[in-house]
């Protein structure tokens, strides 16, 4: 067993891009359920469309990185204001129910033999990789120390990725302590006393769901930037380890979300590495190396449980700021 | 007229009374409805395939539609511009190959070489040892043999009424649960899960005959609903966490099992006995499996007993009470708690039952079949009307048949869509739902 190599892939998946996506998502969901008290349950269409939305700009009508950037955002506002203004009215485990069917529709659409010219159906997309790669500053070689040591397009990714982090967390911690932001606390605590002092209590909503969905297509991309687009990420499961990483850490949170999701990652790769080497060593007789894989998916559904039940602030929330008041 | 003339005409003349209906229908879904362009169709699910080669005297045709069913599975593919199919199946089945010749170019048509075959466009396919078969049809011009949209129709309405039976037996579960508790148990799915998991460990594990292993199965499964009320939801009850709260337990339960299930049973597809039983002839051109009878009929029966019991008995009065009003309730002498722990049994005991049939009707059994049916049994559920719990049935029947004949209009891999949409509509209009209350809503 390489005790070694093992700590060496969990330090590489701190500052991996697909944990810098799930904490971009997380911050979405920190704005949706945290601070406005949304029980949005369709974080991974706000991903998959940010992506595709990337992936089919670049590859079909040849837009630049940016373009396409731009496409899946302004997709994701789109996605937003369809999914806000049905369902924003409802309460909130009628909410969590049609954006978790939204998510499902929009997956749907994306995984379709009939769309395939465009999505790649099963397949997703791959090699739209040339025009961001362009624009790298960092001249070409291998950089970095201890278990961070990667060529200049890995670097490239995750520098841009935690840039993107960074200004989401700064806009995020700037809108919540405007007027603004009190005003989306204050809907989260009591939504009639926000109407009766002459708020529109669903623009608000809608404002906030449109927010936590930019930072959400942008975690999408930066998930998807390094690799490929896959449909077989974009499940409601994306959704639930999201929210695992989101509680984790603290809902009502600006910090909360992005630890969350370090520890989140690091456990994971931690766990996906550690168990099958045990595994091979006899130490954990029981089960096969590919029952191992699946033994942290099992602990990220009985975290969830105890989270919510026995610490639902999470690490960093403040108690009195707790989101489940209903 | 000789009677083969006849019986086209007669189709014909059945087809122009639905082509209103097609082309509203079609108009609607225009945008899905687009040329599917892959030839390659569920080819990662399933390590078995079926492949083939449309031509027309050494030119390939492109835009065929070919539909593989056999065991309840059903998918659609398209040649490719190769003229080119390859379709994904599951283990062990027969497998019926349709060719839909109305998607062949003008004047041809697949030619019956033998000369006794009415139906040459239909072959039956066979997977052999290396787990890929080739099905090719001979292609010329000639007269063509197309199903009725008519017969198509009914067929998809009668397993789409077998389906919403199905989702039924699990929504009525669901429902009664946010009833009484106000919990949307998103881990109901993996309630249906473990009814198949159990029938198919009981029967293929220990080798008893199925008869015998569905009824313990549901026995199990009840078992299962009462130790998770006694040991989970009940003790959270008590401790007064929020409705919220509990919805994202259940998500969190919910993940739990599901890896729990696939560690047991790995991330492949298992079949119970008697998944390939023969198809019966009903009328016209719709057949149903021995086993959908059955399901049909073991649905039927079991929603009119559960439907007795809520309406008749003094403990189905005392669970519409607590649904109705908790509090006042239990100010009139009503042991919720008792209540409660019922509904767990009997909702659990139902969602095991659905998830036999599920078995059957998918067919096969996997780790996350029920999470692939829960969003059509919230909906179902929602459109009926949260907490009522014959709305459930009502919802659960209309999404069956919605989900079933939808795919005559849209790509089969797109069925589910509608339903989903379905969903999202009623909320705007009737969030309530159909049965529901509006005061429900908040």
């Amino acid at each position: 067993m390489d005790i070694l190599q093992i700590l060496s892939n969990t330090g590489s998946s701190l500052i991996a891009p697909a944990t810098i996506g799930y904490a971009l998502a997380a911050l979405g969901l920190a704005m949706h359920f945290g601070f406005t008290g949304l029980l949005n349950m369709g974080m991974a269409a706000f991903m998959a469309i940010g992506a595709y939305g990337y992936a089919i700009s670049i590859l079909t009508f040849g837009f630049p990185w940016w373009g396409g950037m731009l496409v899946g955002v302004g997709g994701s506002l789109i996605f937003a204001l369809i999914l806000g203004i049905p369902t924003l009215r409802l309460r909130g485990d009628y909410l969590a129910i049609v954006t978790i069917a939204a998510a499902e529709v929009v997956r749907l659409l994306f995984l379709t033999t009939t769309f395939d010219k465009y999505t790649g159906s099963a397949d997703g997309l791959s090699g739209y990789h040339a025009s961001f790669r362009a624009f790298n500053p960092i001249p070409d070689g291998t950089y970095g120390f201890g278990p961070w040591v990667y060529n200049a397009n890995g670097w490239w990714v995750r520098i841009f990725g935690i840039v993107i982090l960074a200004l989401a967390a700064l806009i995020l911690w700037t809108v919540m302590r405007s007027p603004w932001g009190r005003v989306i606390k204050g809907i989260r605590e009591d939504e009639d006393a926000v109407r009766a002092l002459g708020k529109n209590v669903f623009s608000y909503k809608l404002q906030s769901l449109m927010l936590g969905g930019v930072f959400g297509a942008m975690g999408g991309i930066i998930y998807a930037l390094p690799a490929s687009v896959n449909p077989g990420v974009y499940v409601t499961s994306l959704t639930f380890f999201v929210y695992t990483a989101l509680l984790l850490g603290g809902a009502a949170t600006i910090f909360g979300p992005i630890i969350g999701s370090v520890i989140f990652w690091g456990v994971q790769t931690l766990l996906s590495n550690l168990l099958p080497a045990l595994v091979n060593i006899g130490v954990l007789p029981f089960m096969t190396t590919t029952q191992s894989q699946t033994v942290r998916f099992i602990l990220v559904g009985v975290a969830l449980m105890l989270l919510v039940i026995y610490r639902p602030q999470g690490i960093l929330g403040n108690k009195k700021e707790l989101t489940f008041v209903k | 007229m000789n009677t083969a003339e006849y019986r086209r005409t007669r189709r014909r003349n059945r087809r122009g009374v639905l082509v209103a209906l097609i082309v509203a229908l079609s108009a609607a879904f225009s945008l899905m409805a687009m040329p599917a362009m892959a030839d390659e169709v569920n080819v990662d699910q399933y390590d078995n395939s079926i492949i083939g080669n449309v031509k027309l005297e050494s030119v390939p045709l492109e835009g065929v539609r070919l539909t593989i069913s056999g065991g309840g599975y059903e998918v659609d593919v398209v040649t490719d511009a190769d003229g080119q199919w390859k379709v994904g199946v599951p283990d062990g089945d027969e497998f019926s190959v349709t060719l839909d010749e109305n998607t062949l170019p003008e004047g041809i048509a697949v030619i019956d070489e033998v000369g006794d075959d009415d139906t040459p466009n239909v072959k039956e396919a066979m997977i052999g040892p290396s787990g890929s078969t080739v099905m090719n049809f001979f292609i010329g011009r000639g007269e063509r043999n197309v199903t009725s949209f008519f017969d198509q129709f009914v067929e998809r309405i009668v397993n789409g009424l077998n389906f919403g039976l199905m989702l039924g037996l699990a929504a009525i579960g669901i429902s009664l649960v946010y009833g009484t508790t106000g919990l949307s148990n998103f881990a109901h799915a993996e309630m249906v899960t473990f009814g198949a998991v159990m029938a198919l460990i009981v029967s293929v594990d220990l080798g008893w005959p199925i008869w015998l292993a569905i009824p313990i199965a549901v026995l199990l499964s009840a078992g299962f609903g009462w130790s998770l009320d006694a040991g989970l939801w009940k003790p959270l009850r008590k401790k007064g966490v929020g409705v919220v709260q509990l919805m994202i337990v259940s998500i969190g339960l919910s993940l739990a099992l599901r890896y729990t299930f696939q560690y047991f049973r790995g991330g492949g597809t298992e079949q119970l006995p008697g998944s390939d039983s023969p198809d019966i002839p009903l009328f016209g051109s719709v057949s149903l499996s021995q086993t959908n009878m059955i399901s049909m009929v073991i649905s039927i029966v079991v929603i009119c007993i559960f439907a007795w019991w809520l309406v008749r008995t003094k403990i189905g009065k005392a669970t519409r009470a607590v649904s109705d009003n908790p509090s006042l309730a239990a100010a009139s002498g009503i042991d919720v708690d008792q209540v409660v722990r019922v509904v767990w049994i009997l909702a659990a005991a139902m969602a095991g039952l659905a998830g036999v049939l599920w078995a059957y009707f998918r067919p096969g059994i996997r780790w996350d079949m029920g999470a692939q049916i829960l969003l059509l049994v919230f909906a179902a559920v929602t459109l009926g009307g949260l907490g009522t719990a014959f709305g459930a049935l009502v919802g659960s029947i209309i999404v069956g048949i919605l989900v079933e004949t939808s795919s005559l209009f849209i790509p089969s891999d797109l069925k589910y869509v509608g339903a989903l949409v379905v969903l999202i509509v009623i909320l705007l209009f009737r969030p309530q739902g159909i049965l529901g209350r509006s005061e429900r809503i908040g």
